[in-house]
């Protein structure tokens, strides 16, 4: 029952999530905001992007202007050094004034610039926000929602859900080397670095998928280190999360109990966990809810059957130097494996 | 024309003509006939030449010191790292046309994107730029030689030998890939297992060392070896911008050779500058190597502002619309640099009540460069000019570089910054005020320079296809990426998924690659071609101002025969028929003037030394310290006692021991450099 129900939505967005992609990439797009954090700065955006391009036709006019006067006469033309005093003035007086200008336009852009920063800040959600906890692993996303209530806390990856028009405050953590979070439609980025503690808040305004990237280069895999950000309304969003916290769910049938046997008699149980199991190694992506994610391998393939079979058999194919070795299952083994992986709803 | 205009074009071509000759009216007064005065001069010339000669031969390549030799190696060799980079960028665009493509794989791809960006701003733009200094400094400010010329040689050594060194790493696949800025941890030994970044750290000391030579070189000769009555207002814009970037150089490369070496010291030696777990601190790198590489762009960016004054002066045959201006503007923009470097860093967890102090300071560098192309069209409005190929290239310049000035303003803005950091966008940024604002005036400074190099002027026609080619490649490889960054698309990449809509915007960049290859391609044939059958060029093609013009193309070894009395900021155009030079100087044995700082009084008589094998040596001994230094620490020891011994030689070996001549026929028993004085103007 629970399983239909969210069948449809998931199809739907998936669907929407495609066209969206497939038309204008709006789903990843700095300059099609979708939250006040990225509306904020798209405002800045076209602020400058304006008032840079009137200066620079400006700037090429004069230069055009300034190319006026053509001649073809030979090199040893008398050049001028003691030009007219007027003319000395008169071109003093443009340059000091177009000097001013710059200044004026410069203290715009800056004043601008500040009370923008300004209100990117002020905003600091309270106890109602959401607090999530994400790291940055060589080459995925380790999700970690927080709560005051600790039965409330769990681990996922490489997709986030948020509820519509709430902020979100994310702490951000680099488990190896630096990455960056960067979901452009919500928000701009901040690093993950080793060692520090960084934090961001966003929020969506408006439900749908938004893909983020990561943007400080990480290593072979940088390019395919991919999230998305669903943004759905309270309701959907509390449904989800409680979801979320359960254990897994128990493999029902033979094929899913073969592939369950599968799971840990082979390599898959040294890196995943799956809550609920004796899986509980951390060292890639928590696989207790990985049948209801959209995507995987950090975003890179549609979340089917025979993608999650193709990327556990062959996950170098897709991602060449990724930390998941290849397997050589037969093909009922591999089979029975993805329908359990696909069970874990 | 008046009678007036006639008169002074009169008057104006005799004195250039007795000045290119080498006297003045007052000799017309004397006692010694012309054809005598001729015949001495001649003679002098010929015992100039053979006192300056050159070495021949491979031991002659490895010995020589004329410092125009030594910057054209410097240029041509800048000049194949310049190819290396753009066919390792041809490569990238070939793999980012299409997504998903499978042209490179990741590993490949990683290591050619880090030595693109590693070759074009350490092998190619600041060497190029300091050769330039090396070969027209000397010449502009009137001194037979630079500074230091076994230096010189040193310092060429030591660059070739780094450069050699990463490309026998990339081409043995174990190339840097780690970013041309290799960042910790990534670039630690945890997480780049291997020599490959070890190459790079090391790398970046030989391309270090080898630009604080020519920074020193640079500021010693424009300080001190300047000609008499160039006082410090009259120094060339062109000087002006090399000493700037001189001290920009001794200032910032410290801050990369600690970056390099704690990086070298924990990968090698088990250090933890940088490693948290142990107490480090990976932000420490990024502000250790972006206080350096920050003033890095301008290291690059402001020699091509001295490039362009001179064409700018040339082409619209007037003087230079304020030069007191444009000085301050550089000197200001070398300065303001320095606070400019956490721009980069805006992502990091620093507190933003620092960080906007770095974003006004990133807008406030706006206001020098906007005086100075305000200067330039000021220069030209009104003129009547004649656009030949530098000025072509200069015009370029305006165009692209402006527009990454002020993409750069967006980029300073912290908010906006949060967005486009690390995306296409600065990826089209610094291609924008790289190539527009030092690669289109390098080469407006090739067309314009080059007949003084080789005496032969390159083709105009080809220049035009040269310029074209150039500027529309240029165009449609970079514009589109602005975009592609605010579509999402991150740097470094090595592809992209169907999906993102990111295709198209990367198929056009690609094609654009290719006609910018085009355009390179068609200047290396021009080249070729007009070396052989170029116009051939008298002393002064263009009609130009500054001192290098008044020597013949290509100079002669000594460069000048009598060193010229500067009589105002453009020494040609203002040389009067009776203009003073300078008498007086040893031609058995190599000599220069040494002159003070602010008004260039003459002060000593200064040795040059001659050829020597030294130099060499000493770069050798480097090279075993640093090279070897990869695998073991222990070469740091061996190595410093090779250097120590081989500076040893250099320091007490006789600085004329190569120079024949001068062994033979030199005054030997005078070391002191007598004082010097202008001699009364009366003869």
């Amino acid at each position: 029952m629970i399983q239909i129900t969210r069948t449809i939505p998931r199809l739907i967005l998936t669907l929407i999530a495609a066209l969206c992609f497939a038309s204008c990439g709006g789903i990843q797009n700095a300059i099609n905001p979708a939250g006040p954090n990225a509306q904020n700065i798209s405002s800045l955006w076209w602020l400058m992007f304006i008032v840079c391009s009137i200066v620079f036709v400006l700037v090429m006019i004069a230069v055009l202007l300034a190319l006026r006067k053509r001649t073809v006469e030979a090199a040893d033309r008398v050049p001028m050094l003691e030009p007219s005093e007027e003319s000395e003035r008169r071109r003093r007086n443009v340059v000091i004034s177009l000097t001013t200008i710059t200044v004026i336009i410069l203290f715009v852009f800056l004043i601008a610039s500040y009370s923008s920063g300004r209100s990117l800040r002020l905003n600091d959600p309270t106890k109602n926000g959401l607090s999530i906890e994400l790291t940055g692993h060589q080459w995925w996303w380790e999700v970690r929602y927080q709560d005051v209530d600790a039965s409330n806390i769990f681990t996922t990856a490489n997709e986030i859900h948020i509820p519509v028009g709430v902020p979100v405050m994310f702490s951000l953590r680099g488990a190896d080397v630096i990455h960056s979070f960067w979901v452009p439609n919500l928000a701009g980025k901040k690093d993950l670095i080793p060692g520090k503690i960084n934090t961001i808040w966003l929020q969506a305004d408006k439900p749908g998928v938004y893909r983020g990237q990561c943007a400080e280069y990480c290593g072979l895999q940088h390019a395919k280190m991919a999230l998305w950000v669903v943004a759905e309304p309270q309701e959907q969003f509390n449904a989800w999360r409680q979801n979320q916290t359960q254990q897994a769910v128990q493999a029902a049938s033979d094929v899913q109990k073969r592939g369950q046997q599968i799971f840990f008699s082979t390599t898959c149980v040294m890196c995943h966990a799956i809550n609920g199991t004796p899986a509980g190694s951390n060292i890639g992506p928590n696989l207790t809810h990985v049948g209801s994610r959209h995507m995987i391998a950090a975003a890179t393939l549609v979340n089917t059957r025979e993608h999650m079979a193709q990327w556990i058999q062959n996950s170098q194919t897709f991602k060449p130097g990724n930390k998941m070795p290849q397997h050589n299952l037969s093909d009922a083994d591999l089979q029975a494996l993805v329908e359990y992986l696909q069970s874990l709803k | 024309m008046s009678h007036e205009e006639e008169q002074r074009n009169i008057s104006h071509e005799k004195a250039q003509k007795a000045h290119k000759e080498g006297r003045s009216d007052k000799w017309s007064n004397s006692t010694i006939s012309d054809e005598e005065l001729a015949e001495a001069m001649r003679q002098e010339r010929e015992e100039l030449e053979k006192t300056w000669a050159r070495p021949s031969g491979v031991w002659g390549w490895f010995t020589d010191t004329d410092h125009k030799a030594i910057a054209k190696r410097y240029i041509v060799t800048a000049f194949v790292f310049f190819l290396l980079g753009g066919i390792e960028a041809a490569l990238m665009r070939i793999q980012l046309a299409f997504p998903e493509n499978h042209f490179l794989n990741p590993d490949r791809y990683n290591q050619i994107f880090t030595t693109h960006g590693t070759t074009m701003m350490f092998l190619f733009a600041v060497p190029i730029m300091t050769a330039f200094g090396i070969y027209f400094v000397p010449l502009m400010v009137g001194a037979r030689d630079v500074a230091f010329p076994r230096l010189n040689v040193y310092g060429y050594f030591v660059y070739l030998i780094g450069g050699l060194l990463l490309y026998t790493g990339f081409f043995l696949n174990t190339g840097p890939d780690a970013g041309w800025f290799a960042y910790v941890p990534l670039s630690g030994p945890a997480y780049s297992p291997g020599k490959r970044v070890d190459i790079w750290a090391q790398m970046i000391t030989f391309t270090e060392i080898s630009a604080l030579v020519g920074a020193i070189i640079v500021i010693g000769t424009a300080f001190k070896m300047r000609a008499p009555g160039m006082s410090i207002n009259r120094i060339p814009l062109f000087v002006w911008a090399q000493v700037v970037t001189g001290f920009m150089i001794i200032f910032a490369m410290p801050a990369v050779m600690l970056a390099s070496s704690f990086l070298a010291s924990d990968r090698l030696i088990d250090t933890h500058f940088f490693n948290p777990a142990e107490g480090g601190d990976a932000i420490l790198y990024q502000h250790l190597f972006w206080f350096f590489g920050h003033p890095e762009v301008y290291i690059i960016f402001i020699p091509a502002l001295g490039f362009i004054s001179p064409i700018i002066v040339t082409f619209a045959r007037r003087k230079i619309f304020g030069y007191v201006a444009l000085v301050l503007a550089l000197i200001s923009t070398g300065f303001i640099g320095f606070g400019l470097w956490v721009h980069h860093m805006f992502a990091t967890p620093i507190p933003q009540m620092g960080q906007s102090f770095f974003t006004a300071a990133s807008m406030m560098i706006a206001i020098p460069s906007g005086v100075q192309i305000f200067c330039w069209i000021a220069t030209l409005w009104g003129s009547k000019l004649n656009i030949k190929t530098p000025l072509l290239f200069v015009l370029g310049f305006f165009a692209i570089f402006v527009l990454g000035g002020l993409t750069g303003l967006m980029l300073a803005s912290v908010p906006l910054d949060l967005q486009i950091h690390d995306t296409f966008f600065v990826v089209a940024h610094l291609h924008y005020v790289l190539i527009g604002g030092a690669v289109f005036p390098l080469f407006g400074a090739f067309y314009y320079w080059f007949p003084k190099w080789t005496g032969r002027m390159l083709s105009e026609r080809a220049g035009r296809w040269n310029f074209w080619l150039m500027f529309i490649g240029f165009t449609l490889v970079f514009f589109p990426m602005h975009q592609l960054g605010l579509n999402g698309m991150p740097r470094r990449v090595y592809t992209y998924l169907p999906e993102t809509g990111w295709g198209t915007l990367n198929l056009i960049a690609s094609i654009g690659a290719f006609v910018l290859a085009a355009g390179v391609l068609v200047f290396i044939v021009n080249a070729i071609w007009a070396l052989r059958a170029g116009i051939v060029a008298g002393d002064n093609p263009w009609g130009a101002d500054s001192l290098e013009w008044s020597i013949p193309s290509p100079p002669p070894n000594y460069n000048f025969h009598n060193i010229p009395v500067v009589q105002g900021r453009y020494p040609i155009w203002q040389a009067t028929a009776d203009a003073p030079i300078v008498r007086g100087l040893n031609t058995k044995k190599r000599e220069t003037l040494v002159t003070s700082v602010m008004d260039a009084q003459p002060e000593l008589r200064f040795d040059i030394p001659g050829p020597s094998l030294w130099p060499l040596m000493v770069a050798l001994a480097t090279a075993v310290t640093f090279i070897i230094g990869i695998f073991t620490p222990w070469a740091f020891l061996v190595g410093a006692i090779l250097a120590g011994i081989t500076l040893a030689c250099w320091f007490f070996a006789d600085p004329n021991y190569e120079n024949k001549h001068a062994r033979e026929t030199g005054d030997k028993s005078e070391h002191v450099s007598p004082r010097a004085e202008l001699q009364p103007k009366e003869v």
